[in-house]
């Protein structure tokens, strides 16, 4: 059910246009209808979209392919390095006071996480940065906002500074920056209550507070999953209190997270931090490069292309396609794929580089074991030429000799015979697949998206 | 009457809806009035249906959320019934665009919009989703609206997880005037369901409202700590949980599709509640999710306070994705 990546969309034309010397512009645009599609089902805001196209085609049409990429994982190349340099250089520090308390301001819509990245950041503050945070209860309208806050607080063995839910927001921070003083805490995080960026009473409230003394930070804390109103927010919020930076969080769910693609270009300020998850150790700084790879679905498709350039060399995979199709791969093919998948690195970083493997459930633990390899290895070079080429003729006394030859077990030799067959048709469906999947890019029906 | 029309009637309303459909007007536009959708009307008879207005609807539907499969079926379905009908102008062409989307959103499922209350006995609600779309609010709205219809309503506190859970139904109980069945911050939230589900036999509740720690769906423990969850009350009261309502999060992208599948599979969600629609955003995403999982949305949400919850209304909610949309841009053409 989860939506194809960039990689996985671009398959039909970059097959197409496969051994090309040069991306025409008709190539390019072809290319650039998947781009597009792609990262609008990554919720990166249409307009975003458009803007971010154009760039690319112009830098796409005429290139000349360098000869170690094909034409396509050319494009994809300059998709993904537009894609880092828009959303911004490496984590940019947290600003502090020359003279303290450093004031963070935290602000967003409704369930966004403020009040939980409250928490992580003031761990991260006195862990990291050996700071002593307060934390200001400003959220006088969420039933019990305050007792969660005040939860997370003795959690964390920290001050929460809060005058109950009858004095207003404004006041209380007021206060609270008074009581900083005198308790020498250098920092002091606001956690302010989630507001629509169109409701213009409490949007004023949040000027009012920033009016009382200069924030370091006002960061807009975003929903990872926010769909495409993620520029309306970012762009109200800046332009009506103005942020200075934005933590995504959610980012431990499986979304592709498009929207920090699109506050980073309508709003124009860093993404510092990512949360990961609801404990309080769960924030990271942000990886411009790793979250374009997840825009784009694709997850190190980059380095894996790389990979994959230097040791397989594409007659020899054309050629296996080939086998594929007809069903005439044998056993020797088989240990030949395996040994340039071995030359490729620990598959466990092969199988994390693969767009979607992400998405299986349960792969995301899997450890490749090498040793069953070594297993397989053995009984394959146990095997007679021809049983390596038919595997038919494999009758049980046939496995009996396999086994003891190999140093195996006749279910060892069953289980790989079996997994031998299960790959075979599997890899038929999926040639099979690949050309109808041609026809179908065209002309998508509700139910492409079901596999 | 053309359907549009007849919508746009319903929209202004007649007297006894007003406030109903008032409220679900406001969370789907802010900026419509009587005087503007009179000039659009106006304006609207001078526009042409080409491949500019196509294009200028595809771009709109795809800003709120709809998805890229559902706005091309769309399309396709509206080129071919512009040439059949031979539409020319636009004022023709919104009722037909509201019919198919409709059409999209329902496929052929008649599984209706209604809440499933039984007339007899205990009924049992289960709120699932992620974290922070809004299942505590939700089930305290919806327990001062049943609560309203007299019936005897109950709250389960069974996000012992998150801080300060507890405590906010709790608050949401006090306001509402209900009782809370809660255990400490960190129990096990089947334990919870399980008591209170015997305290509301017990107290011959008409309603049991189950409130559950969000969660995302990929998540592989939490969901089959949910499952659990819903086992118990499925064995203490045969037939229950009778309906599983996903909180879903207006403001949401295309993950919603995911997150309806993961839940419907974990928990076999039964309906939806579209959540802070009085926003910006409009949560498109919920016709593919009708489409391809047959989850009908049940309510929306407008706001935080106790009565911004409305019944979903498909043909209003339909209206509301595009029109706005449309009428902005004709206006800009005005000027
Ligand atoms: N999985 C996950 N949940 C989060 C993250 N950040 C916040 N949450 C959860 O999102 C919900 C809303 O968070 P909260 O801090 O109350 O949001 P606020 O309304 O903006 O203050 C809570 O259930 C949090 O536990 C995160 O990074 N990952
Ligand atoms: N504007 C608006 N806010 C809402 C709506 N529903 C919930 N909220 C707010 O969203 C935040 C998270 O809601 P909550 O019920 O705690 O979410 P939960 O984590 O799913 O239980 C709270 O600040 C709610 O007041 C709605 O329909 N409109
Ligand atoms: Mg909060
Ligand atoms: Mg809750």
């Amino acid at each position: 059910m989860a939506f194809e990546g960039l990689a996985e969309r671009l398959q039909g034309t970059i097959q197409r246009i496969k051994g090309k010397g040069k991306v025409s512009e008709a190539d390019v645009k072809e290319m650039m209808r998947d781009v597009r599609r792609a990262l609008i089902e990554a919720d990166v805001n249409l307009k975003v979209v458009k803007d971010f196209v154009k760039v690319v085609s112009e830098r796409a049409v005429g290139v000349d392919v360098m000869k170690s990429l094909t034409p396509g994982q050319q494009v994809i190349k300059i998709v993904k390095e537009e894609l880092t340099v828009l959303m911004g250089g490496e984590q940019s520090p947290i600003q502090f006071a020359k003279k303290p308390p450093t004031v963070i301001m935290m602000v967003g819509l409704q369930g966004a996480g403020k009040t939980t990245t409250t928490g992580k950041l003031a761990n991260i503050l006195r862990k990291k940065y050996n700071r002593n945070p307060l934390l200001v209860a400003a959220d006088i309208y969420r039933p019990a906002a305050i007792q969660q806050l005040q939860t997370i607080g003795k959690q964390l063995s920290l001050p929460v500074f809060s005058l109950g839910t009858d004095v207003s927001p404004v006041e209380i921070v007021r206060q609270a920056l008074e009581q900083s003083k005198v308790d020498h805490n250098d920092v002091v995080i606001i956690d302010t209550a989630g507001r629509l960026h169109i409701d213009e009473k409490l949007m004023q409230e949040l000027k009012d507070i920033r009016a009382l003394k200069e924030p370091d930070e006002v960061f807009l804390v975003v929903d990872a999953m926010t769909g495409q109103d993620a520029v309306n927010v970012a762009q109200s919020f800046d332009e009506t209190v103005g942020i200075t930076g934005v933590v995504l969080t959610k980012l431990d769910g499986d979304t592709r997270g498009g929207a920090a693609l699109s506050i980073r270009s309508i709003a124009q300020k860093p993404i510092k931090f990512v949360g990961m998850g609801e404990k309080m150790d769960a924030l990271e700084p942000f990886h411009p490069e790793r979250m374009a790879s997840r825009i784009l679905g694709m997850g190190d498709m980059m380095s894996l292309i790389e990979k994959a350039q230097a040791n397989v060399d594409e007659e020899k995979a054309k050629e296996l396609e080939e086998k594929f199709r007809t069903q005439s791969f044998t056993f020797d093919d088989f240990i030949d794929q395996m040994n340039q998948v071995k030359q490729m690195g620990p598959l466990e970083d092969i199988i994390k580089m693969l767009p979607g493997a992400g998405k299986i459930k349960g792969l995301e633990n899997a450890k490749v074991d090498e040793k069953q390899m070594g297993r397989v290895e053995a009984i394959i070079y146990a095997m007679t030429p021809q049983e390596k080429t038919t595997p038919d003729i494999i009758n049980s006394s046939r496995k009996k000799r396999i086994a003891k030859g190999s140093g195996t077990s006749i279910q060892d030799v069953n289980r790989l015979l079996k997994q031998f067959e299960d790959m075979k048709k599997m890899m038929k469906q999926m040639t099979n697949m690949q050309q109808k999947g041609k026809k179908k890019m065209k002309m998508p029906g509700l139910n492409s998206l079901f596999k | 009457m053309s359907f549009f029309k007849k919508i746009k009637e319903k929209l202004t309303g007649t007297s006894e809806s007003v406030s109903v459909s008032e409220k679900f007007k406001d969370g789907l536009s802010k900026t419509r009035n009587q005087f503007t959708s009179k000039v659009n009307d106006l304006v609207a008879k001078y526009r042409k249906v080409d491949e500019d207005f196509f294009e200028e609807l595809e771009d709109l539907l795809l800003q709120a959320d709809v998805g890229f499969e559902t706005v091309v079926e769309l399309m396709d379905l509206l080129r071919f019934e512009v040439q059949r009908k031979n539409i020319k102008d636009t004022a023709g062409i919104q009722s037909v665009i509201s019919e198919k989307l409709v059409e999209i959103y329902e496929s052929g499922d008649n599984s209706s919009n209604e809440l499933l209350v039984q007339d007899a006995g205990l009924t049992v609600i289960l709120f699932v989703g992620v974290n922070g779309v809004g299942k505590t609010t939700t089930i305290g709205k919806l327990a001062h609206r049943l609560k309203g219809q007299g019936r005897k309503v109950m709250l389960a506190a069974g996000d012992t997880f998150r801080a300060g859970a507890i405590d906010q139904l709790q608050v949401w109980g006090d306001r509402v005037g209900v009782e809370v069945i809660k255990q400490s911050e960190g129990s096990d939230p089947a334990a919870v369901m399980y008591d209170a589900v015997r305290a509301a036999k017990n107290r011959g509740v008409d309603v049991l409202i189950c409130d559950t720690a969000g969660r995302l769906q990929n998540k592989v423990n939490l969901m089959n700590e949910l499952q659990k969850v819903h086992r118990v009350i499925e064995r203490e009261v045969p037939g229950a949980p009778h309906e599983v309502l996903l909180a879903l999060d207006a403001t949401t992208g295309q993950n919603a599709l995911i997150q309806a599948q993961s839940f419907k599979e974990a928990t076999n969600v039964t309906g939806i509640v579209l959540t802070k629609l009085d926003g910006t955003a409009k949560g498109g995403i919920v016709l593919a999710i009708r489409n391809k999982l047959k989850i009908p949305v049940k309510f929306v949400g407008l706001g935080e306070k106790m009565d911004d919850l409305q019944p979903f209304d498909t043909d209003k909610y339909v209206y509301g994705l595009f029109a706005d949309g449309l009428e902005q841009e004709d206006k800009n053409e005005l000027n």
